[in-house]
């Protein structure tokens, strides 16, 4: 069978909604923080399908990109999640609500 | 060189106030006497004075038609079809105010450093008092309505800084404010009289007012209208019936600021402007009927009231008034030039008497009450020969002063043709109450025995060196309008126009006839009440007898308490409904309705904010759905 380009968008999008729906049911805030990993990843297969698609490397080079940006968030977000974690004894987002303050 | 005469004094003024806000009331500043402020601001007056009698040796020189110095110091207001430059003009009637202004301003200045001298702010109030002169000085001297009324409303403002010069002790503080505000009444007709007058004349230059009156208008409404609109300005600032409610407070003054401003050159300002519109007000019978009416009233009411007051000031504030009314009484009468004449003399032995005044409080340690005075004249030679020379003068005895333009006005009320002889009733009456309150008051200070509690002393030089030089020009002021050869008459004849012609069947034998009867009668009043005041016991059992009359006039007929209840009250009554209904019930609650809907507003977009990144993520993802929905379909 024949892997169309569309069927690889297809399969980003699926990704990608998938960890929305993560992030937004998920209470546990590592389970969040994957969730945005996926939606990353799924962001970048979107990338790389166009890239092949149109023969253009720039949509490579953007993937390249996103992978270090994503790495630093991830690190940033995790160094987050434990000084929350010592802060409130939990990672349960449904007790967090400091940004109303 | 007529600029000079006004800058003098507003130089003093800079200088002492400048120096008064930055080194006298500066923080751990030396008390300082009132020795150097004093003598600044009388160097500024004096040579005011000096340039003033430059003036009017110059006007002297001149041909008798011809007697005008004019300054154009710049151009003022030019708008459209109006121009207005800022002119000064020295002509006979100006130079006399002017001498009389910075000359007894001089005295009164030199006085004042003797009596202020326990002042802890003596800067300000010299400050003050060299404001008043210039001020006052631009009144006389402007050329046009608008800057005679600079002078006047800032002669106004002098008039409420000084008489709430101890402005901690809130009665005085009041009393300032009371005679600003009944000046506020006035100086309305003042302005209205002025718009009357530039709308059917067309100028607001005295000269061409006099000039134009005669050949546009004739004697239509409009010159009544602008004639009683300016006495109404007059009767403000000249506190005659009914707002002279004024003047008796504003003594609570310090007496040298009475003696200049309330009695010898601010309150006769109305008496200038009716004599500087006098052209114009001959103009209309009615309108004169009504000043004079108004002056005789006035002069019969505030004597009468005089007679019951037992404080010192109070009683030379009703003299005044009274005073004051005479004046009014002769420009009524179409004898502007008696009036002016009035104002002159008066201004010396008013000057002298409250000065007089001034130093027997100052001798009784702030003690104002005249019951309690007494047999003054061992303990106080000084004060009591000059009291004694301007009491005869008032009182209307020959030769002094007094005498003289009293007796003018008296004959001119007898035989103008706007007078009459009721006019000559009510001044003759208002005559012997002059000399039957004054004699009343010196009896009661200076003759009998002691009834002071305080050792009393002569006031220092400074304040009776001043007195005496009053004192010289009280007894011989009068000289310069002898009946007869009036020289002050022919000196003002250019700016009056020619004294008006007795009614016919009026001889000049019944000048001397009335001279004579009013000498008389003054003499003989002041003998009686001599004698009647001899015995304390006597007069107290004829108050007693009297007692119904004697609280009326003591209560000075209750019209301080009539117009609290018919005006104050009631404006205070409308003023509270306003503050509580209009201010607070709809401004102040339309604003606040407006706060609180914000407020509510506030409470409900803050139940959005719930903190929930959840709950923010998902509304990110609506948003973005509508935002790709909106890019793909369009808004259709």
């Amino acid at each position: 069978m024949k892997i169309d380009p569309w069927m690889v968008q297809a399969l980003a999008a699926g990704i990608f909604m998938i960890g929305f729906a993560g992030v937004l049911v998920r209470r546990n805030v590592i389970a969040m923080l994957m969730c945005v990993e996926l939606m990353l990843n799924a962001a970048n297969m979107s990338f790389v399908a166009y890239a092949w698609q149109h023969a253009d490397m720039a949509g490579q080079a953007v993937a390249v990109f996103v992978m270090a940006v994503a790495a630093a968030g991830a690190a940033v977000g995790l160094a987050i999640v434990v000084s929350l974690f010592r802060a409130l004894r939990s990672a349960d987002t449904g007790g967090i609500t400091l940004l109303k303050e | 060189m007529l600029a000079m005469i006004i800058v003098a004094p507003l130089a003093g003024f800079l200088l002492n106030g400048l120096w008064y806000f930055f080194v006298q009331s500066s923080r751990g500043a030396k008390k300082a006497g009132s020795t150097s402020t004093g003598l600044l601001a009388t160097a500024a007056v004096f040579l005011s004075f000096v340039a003033a009698l430059a003036g009017h040796i110059l006007l002297l020189r001149m041909p008798s038609g011809a007697r005008v110095i004019e300054q154009k110091l710049f151009g003022w207001i030019h708008a459209g079809g109006f121009a207005l430059d800022f002119v000064l003009r020295l002509d006979p009637l100006s130079s006399l105010f002017c001498l009389v202004i910075t000359g007894v301003g001089t005295l009164i200045h030199i006085y004042s450093i003797g009596y202020m001298s326990k002042d802890s702010t003596p800067g300000r109030y010299f400050a003050y008092l060299n404001l008043f002169c210039a001020a006052m000085l631009l009144l006389v001297l402007g050329a046009s309505m608008p800057v005679m009324f600079i002078g006047w409303e800032g002669v106004g403002l002098c008039s409420y800084l000084l008489i709430g010069y101890w402005h901690s002790d809130i009665l005085k503080a009041a009393a300032g404010k009371k005679a600003f505000i009944v000046n506020r009444i006035g100086d309305l007709g003042f302005v209205l009289g002025m718009f009357v007058i530039y709308r059917h004349i067309g100028s607001l230059d005295f000269f061409a007012i006099s000039s134009g009156v005669s050949s546009a208008v004739g004697a239509g409404m409009p010159v009544v209208a602008a004639s009683l609109l300016l006495f109404a300005g007059c009767v403000g600032k000249s506190a005659q019936i009914p707002l002279y409610v004024w003047l008796p407070d504003a003594m609570a003054g310090p007496t040298p600021v009475s003696a200049l401003i309330h009695a010898a050159t601010m309150v006769t300002g109305g008496v200038y402007l009716m004599a500087r519109v006098s052209p114009m007000l001959m103009l209309s019978s009615g309108a004169m009927l009504v000043i004079a009416g108004v002056g005789a009233a006035t002069a019969l009411f505030a004597g009468a009231i005089a007679f019951g007051q037992n404080d010192i000031k109070k009683i030379l504030a009703y003299s005044t008034i009274s005073q004051l009314g005479y004046m009014f009484l002769a420009c009524g009468v179409g004898a502007a030039g008696a009036g002016v004449f009035h104002v002159i003399t008066h201004s010396f032995f008013k000057a002298l008497l409250f000065l007089g005044a001034g130093s027997v409080i100052h001798a009784m340690g702030g003690e104002q009450d005249i019951r309690k005075m007494g047999g003054l004249r061992g303990a106080m030679p000084r004060t009591f020969i000059t009291f004694a020379a301007a009491w005869l003068a008032i009182s209307g005895i020959p030769p002094l002063s007094g005498f003289f333009s009293k007796d003018e006005i008296l004959w001119r009320a007898f035989s103008s043709p706007f007078g009459g002889r009721i006019f000559w009733a009510a001044g003759m009456l208002a005559a012997v109450m002059t000399a039957a309150y004054m004699t009343r008051l010196f009896s009661l200070v200076f003759l009998g025995g002691g009834r002071a509690s305080v050792r009393v002393h002569e006031s220092p030089a400074t304040m009776t060196v001043p007195l005496f030089v009053l004192g010289a020009l009280s007894v011989a002021g009068g000289f310069i309008g002898i009946p007869g050869m009036s020289a002050i008459g022919h000196w003002l004849e250019p700016v009056l126009g020619q004294t008006q012609a007795s009614r016919p069947g009026i001889g000049h034998s019944a000048e001397w006839v009335l001279l004579a009867s009013s000498a008389a009668v003054a003499a003989a009043v002041v003998w009686v009440t001599l004698k009647f005041y001899e015995k304390p016991a006597r007069a107290a059992g004829f108050r007693q007898k009297g007692r119904v009359v004697a609280d009326v006039l003591e209560n000075k007929f209750y019209i301080d308490e009539l117009y609290g209840a018919m005006l104050v009250r009631p404006l205070v009554a409308i003023s509270g409904w306003a503050w509580k209904k209009i201010d607070d019930g709809m401004i102040d609650s339309a604003v606040l309705c407006a706060g609180r809907i914000s407020i509510a507003a506030g409470a409900l977009a803050r139940k959005l904010q719930t903190g929930q990144l959840q709950a923010y993520a998902l509304a990110m993802l609506f948003g973005a759905l509508a935002l790709i929905g909106y890019l793909v379909h369009g808004l259709g």
